[in-house]
């Protein structure tokens, strides 16, 4: 499986990079699975060209490529003017608009004052619902102060084992009424307790072709087109005698 | 093979002086451009249609009638035809008319038009954009092809016993390209009629060329018109010359930088990598341009943008001397060695209708 992790801070180290990491960390510890980080950063150029010229230019194909590819998404960012920051929010804008539907994401945020904890709320989670993602119940914010306070490291232990729960299919039926009764411990038994909590995300919406409408994400010939033979077409168009 | 030169007709300030033409002499500069293509021995000019500024082209059989008049070899032809917002019955009535004036050297490719407030302007709404240009086509095509039409459809007025004039030339409609950058339903609609499929080219990856082209190789042999190598693709291009390659990146580079489409974007190194735009000596030019074929097989028409982003005309002048002179005649030589016998030439009016007496004669 395939987790992708997409980090939008600007500094280095960045404290947005360091959430991302913790939420990577406890969502491996509940599913195994492979994880790539995307830093928005390197690819800042490579976005504000595909706004320009229309289509991505290689790496910022290859990272497109790669969320849409996912099994799971982590997407954190800074808190800029009470919002996501530009960048993280022009970086799903030339997405494709199918190539999130029905996956996971845990959206998380970093700000230098809990003032802004509920930008998870009505930021993130709105533009995860335009985008037709499955947005997890738990979001993480992390303001300065929490990164010495208890409290975080629950939180993201939670959203991990959310994202966790909802990336494995479900696989045993028969235990479908433990779902949410695991408890902290990590491990094999946990991650089929999660499985086994597991939704049925493999509806027609999440296994959706994705258009080639919009952005580019993917460039296979062999499957890129679905074609509307032209009688069809033609023939929606004909009025009735 | 036919090589040729299309226009957007955009009125665009040259950054090197600050200057913009008026739309008088941009049109003007356009007119000397068509003639000069003529002179070096290009066989194409193509026009764009706008109905909005910074565009002048707004009346493409008007220029381009007064171009048949002043050449005498040149295929007179569009970039494109808005076959969206135009009325079919018109387009069908102005082209059979140019097709008369200008003695059969007369094509057209249709495209639906990008620019969204153009479709209310002319009664229409963007999101029928695909179904106006599958509608008013079939309109159009049995407005040429049958004398008396009766017709009925979701977009125009019905036509009782309609007959369009002139009829086209000698019986036989002009070739219709269908130009389309990212809409497979426009690739799907030239292989379904047969007609020619043209991809602008020059502003996206090699690689999204491929796959359009691909597609609309396979969808007209699906319709039986032939194999696919036999469909009949027309590619753009993008080209600044001069003897040094050097020379030419230093010339071109502020025109790229300020360009309406690209500008302020990518690099003048970064967009030559990513996409068909090729900024050196003629030979560059000549090698990027036998590279297409690598992936979009052999093809028949070859059109290069050399008028835009405020280039001023003397250089464009310069621009075609240099195609006519270094660049053309070495692809037509190369292109032709490396073509197929069973890959058809490009078509023209005379070939046309000679094949359609060759059918009626067997028939």
């Amino acid at each position: 499986m395939k987790l992708v992790v997409v980090s939008a801070g600007l500094s280095s180290p960045s404290s947005t990079r360091l959430l991302a990491d913790r939420l990577t960390a406890a969502t491996l510890g509940q599913v195994d699975a492979e994880a790539e980080v995307i830093e928005l950063r390197d690819l800042a150029t490579e976005i504000a060209q595909h706004f320009v010229t229309g289509f991505p230019p290689a790496r910022l194909a290859a990272a497109l490529d790669a969320v849409a590819a996912a099994d799971g998404l982590i997407a954190v960012t800074p808190v800029f003017a009470a919002s996501y920051s530009g960048l993280f929010k022009s970086f799903f804008d030339v997405i494709d608009k199918d190539a999130l539907t029905g996956k996971p994401v845990l959206v998380g945020a970093t700000g230098g004052t809990a003032r802004h904890s509920l930008v998870t709320e009505h930021a993130l989670r709105p533009l995860f619902t335009y985008l037709r993602a499955l947005v997890l119940p738990t979001a993480v914010y992390a303001a300065s102060e929490d990164w010495g306070a208890e409290g975080l490291a629950q939180r993201i232990t939670r959203a991990g084992r959310e994202l966790a729960r909802f990336m494995a299919p479900s696989t045993d039926e028969s235990s479908e009424d433990t779902a949410g009764r695991s408890t902290n411990e990590a491990g094999p038994s946990a991650t089929a307790t999660a499985a086994a909590a597991a939704p049925d995300v493999d509806t027609a919406a999440a296994i959706a072709p994705r258009s080639l409408h919009g952005a580019i994400t993917s460039v296979d010939p062999a499957a890129g087109f679905e074609v509307v033979p032209f009688a069809q077409r033609l023939a929606a168009l004909r009025p009735a005698d | 093979m036919q090589f040729g030169i299309f226009t957007v007709g955009d009125v665009t300030v040259d950054p090197t002086t600050g200057r913009a033409p008026s739309e008088h002499e941009r049109i003007k500069a356009m007119l000397a451009i068509a003639l000069k293509a003529e002179e070096v021995g290009l066989d194409v000019f193509a026009t764009g249609e706008h109905h909005n500024p910074p565009f002048v082209p707004s009346s493409p059989t008007t220029m381009l009638g007064y171009i048949a008049a002043r050449t005498e070899r040149l295929i007179l032809s569009t970039s494109t035809t808005l076959i969206t917002t135009n009325d079919p019955v018109k387009i069908a009535e102005d082209f059979a008319m140019l097709q008369h004036l200008a003695d059969g050297r007369v094509d057209v490719m249709m495209g639906r038009g990008n620019t969204g407030p153009v479709y209310p302007w002319f009664g229409k709404d963007i999101r029928d954009g695909i179904d106006l240009a599958v509608e008013n086509y079939a309109l159009l095509r049995r407005l040429w092809d049958e004398d008396v039409v009766t017709w009925k459809g979701k977009f125009r007025t019905p036509l009782q016993s309609f007959t369009s004039t002139p009829r086209p030339l000698d019986g036989v409609a002009p070739f219709v390209w269908h130009g389309s950058i990212r809409s497979p339903e426009i690739a799907e609609q030239a292989a379904y009629y047969g007609d020619g499929f043209f991809h602008n080219n020059i502003f996206w990856p090699a690689s999204h060329t491929k796959q359009m082209v691909s597609l609309y190789r396979q969808r007209y042999a699906h319709y039986g018109h032939g194999t696919p190598e036999q469909a009949i693709v027309g590619l753009g291009g993008q080209v600044f010359m001069r003897k040094n390659s050097q020379d030419a990146v230093r010339e071109f580079r502020p025109y790229f930088d300020n360009a309406p489409v690209y500008g302020h974007g990518p690099s003048l190194e970064e967009f030559t990598s990513q996409t068909p735009l090729t900024v050196g000596s003629p030979q560059e030019v000549i090698e990027r341009t036998l590279s297409f074929r690598e992936y979009v097989g052999d093809y028949q028409r070859q059109l290069f943008l050399m008028d835009h982003a405020g280039l001023p005309l003397k250089t464009v002048l310069e621009q075609l001397d240099l195609l006519g002179e270094e660049v053309v005649p070495v692809l037509r030589k190369e292109f032709a060695n490396l073509k197929p016998a069973n890959v058809p030439d490009a078509p023209t009016h005379a070939a046309r209708v000679a094949a359609r007496n060759t059918e009626v004669g067997t028939a």
